[in-house]
């Protein structure tokens, strides 16, 4: 019996991995050789994870965000006076607030305020760092930078809110607190400072943005795997459908379709004589 | 070109899910089918529903149109065409409109031998709609729990029902679905950035591929999900971006009345604290 097979679905082939596109070979930094394979992500995707770049400004951007992380998570525990049984429990209500507004834009005690100042640098420098990496990976592979500057929009709202928003209105108290349920707070106070965040207009055309790039995903993804053939040979090969009479066919042209409708095409395997010859 | 030279070898009868032959015809690049003709026809009823409750309401105001639904009164009955029957009726007709036009996409995918993946896709923006329209206010017995028809008056409707739950970013399925909005966003915006870079290479090298696109990100981000995979991850983000939002608004109301930031309280009260 014939049965369809391919590298995504039913079968995961293990080869060697692949070592990538060779990079220009001058500087300090060279991709690492270490990839390995994991079977649950061959399930939806590729199986190889790895070899993996470093790059200085990898490292700078990993460090950074480290120093940030730590900050924001060192404060979290000393405001549970250092229990991490109560650090745990409370972790979603904990937060590290940006300066008091009596500040403006200058730089608080460490307490009041200066700890977010210095989370919020760490952690602006750590993506920005990224940004360069990703920026340089492109050039590197002769590829276009496209992802760098999709990248960067993400960037540009991150920074509206958490430097330039707060640099306009003179004061940092206007930053976005580090917490879960704390920054979701900050979320519901702005809209009901102005009202009703809902009615500004570009905030409308953001959720448009929003909910059309999901609508055009879920329509690009779905018709792609709709044609792909582990989507197309599961359903077609072990299912029949009534072939219409050849005389009730209103079929024009020529080639092997004119004979076989589509609905019948992929049971070419077990019927044997009906199509697909190129 | 209204018809590509290839696309005539598409045009074969059959593959419907009823009536056969009926309405199995293309109109110009447009294929019809039975589900076609409902989808027009709901889809032009409802639209001149909305214009009749427009023209009897107070404003042609493009922003302040509103066909609300039927006061709490009324519960799970019919209300007179001006005390929101245009509502109801405008809700049956969006319901049968995105129910046909699924089902055509049926059709299409079986004339065309494809799997059925875009029309399950559209299936879950579907299931949100009819969550909010008819399962949740069918389970808080009226439909005056519905949001009305109007573009300020539904952004005032959301805003409502928000601060009726006190906080509703606290909601443990709004932040899933938040989530699965953004991440299908981000994994978007990764998609099509990597396609352009590697179509739009530097002005004089040549065009890359595949394996440019895998080298990539497995060099920036050590992991490169593959052609296929992007569109099999993207396709289940966006699913349950669709799915979240359904189950967020029905346990809201029918499972739980209080605010969304009480809930939290089962967490911090859990017996491993003491």
């Amino acid at each position: 019996m014939a049965e369809y097979q391919n590298l995504f679905t039913r079968v995961q082939v293990t080869a060697p991995h692949y070592p990538g596109i060779p990079h220009d070979p001058r500087g300090v930094w060279v991709r690492g050789v270490k990839a390995s394979a994991n079977y649950w992500l061959g399930k939806i995707g590729d199986a190889q994870i790895g070899p993996f770049y470093l790059g200085s400004t990898g490292v700078a951007s990993i460090l950074c965000f480290i120093i940030a992380f730590e900050i924001v998570g060192l404060n979290m525990l000393a405001s549970v006076n250092w229990n991490p049984l109560q650090f745990i429990r409370q972790l979603f209500w904990l937060a590290l607030e940006p300066p008091a507004p009596q500040y403006g834009l200058r730089i608080p005690p460490l307490s009041d305020g200066g700890w977010h100042l210095m989370a919020g640098f760490f952690l602006t420098m750590s993506v920005l760092l990224w940004w360069v990496r990703t920026y340089n990976l492109a050039r590197k592979l002769k590829m276009g930078t496209h992802t760098a500057w999709a990248f960067a929009s993400a960037i540009f709202l991150f920074l509206v809110l958490g430097f330039i928003r707060p640099v306009l209105m003179g004061s940092w108290s206007e930053g976005v607190p580090f917490g879960i349920f704390a920054h979701l707070d900050w979320t519901a106070a702005f809209s009901l400072r102005y009202g009703n965040l809902l009615y500004n207009p570009f905030h409308a055309l953001s959720i448009v943005f929003l909910y059309g790039s999901v609508l055009l995903f879920a329509m690009h993804a779905g018709t792609i795997m709709a044609v792909s053939p582990s989507a197309v040979n599961a359903k077609w090969s072990s299912r029949s459908i009534a072939v219409p009479p050849p005389s009730a066919r209103r079929s024009s042209g020529d080639g092997p379709w004119a004979s076989t409708p589509p609905w019948n095409r992929f049971t070419a395997g077990h019927g044997g004589s009906r199509c697909c010859a190129p | 070109m209204a018809m590509l030279n290839f696309e005539r070898k598409y045009r074969i009868r059959g593959g419907t899910l009823v009536g056969g032959d009926l309405f199995d015809f293309w109109f110009g690049a447009f294929y019809v089918g039975f589900f076609g003709i409902t989808a027009a026809f709901f889809s032009l009823l409802g639209t001149a529903l909305l214009v009749y409750g427009a023209a009897i309401g107070p404003t042609w105001n493009l922003w302040q149109i509103n066909i609300a639904p039927p006061d709490l009164s009324y519960g799970l009955g019919l209300a007179p065409l001006h005390a929101g029957g245009i509502w109801q009726l405008v809700t049956i007709c969006a319901v049968g409109a995105f129910v046909s036009w699924a089902l055509r996409e049926v059709e299409i995918c079986r004339k065309l031998g494809m799997g059925y993946h875009v029309p399950v896709a559209f299936s879950s923006a579907i299931l949100a709609y009819v969550t909010l329209q008819i399962v949740r206010p069918v389970l808080l017995g009226a439909w005056g729990h519905a949001f009305p028809y109007g573009i300020f008056s539904h952004l005032d409707w959301v805003s409502n029902i928000a601060y009726q739950y006190l906080h509703f970013h606290y909601n443990p399925a709004h932040m899933v679905a938040v989530t699965f909005f953004f991440t299908t966003v981000l994994a978007l915006a990764l998609h099509g950035s990597l396609v352009l870079s590697a179509l739009n290479p530097p002005k004089g090298e040549v065009v890359k591929g595949a394996e440019h696109e895998n080298t990539f990100f497995r060099d920036n981000i050590g992991y490169s999900i593959g052609t296929l995979g992007i569109h099999r991850f993207g396709l289940l983000l966006a699913i349950n971006a669709g799915v979240w939002s359904a189950i967020c608004i029905v346990v809201s109301g029918p499972f739980w009345t209080r605010s969304w930031t009480d809930w939290w309280a089962w967490w911090l009260n859990l017996p491993i604290w003491n």
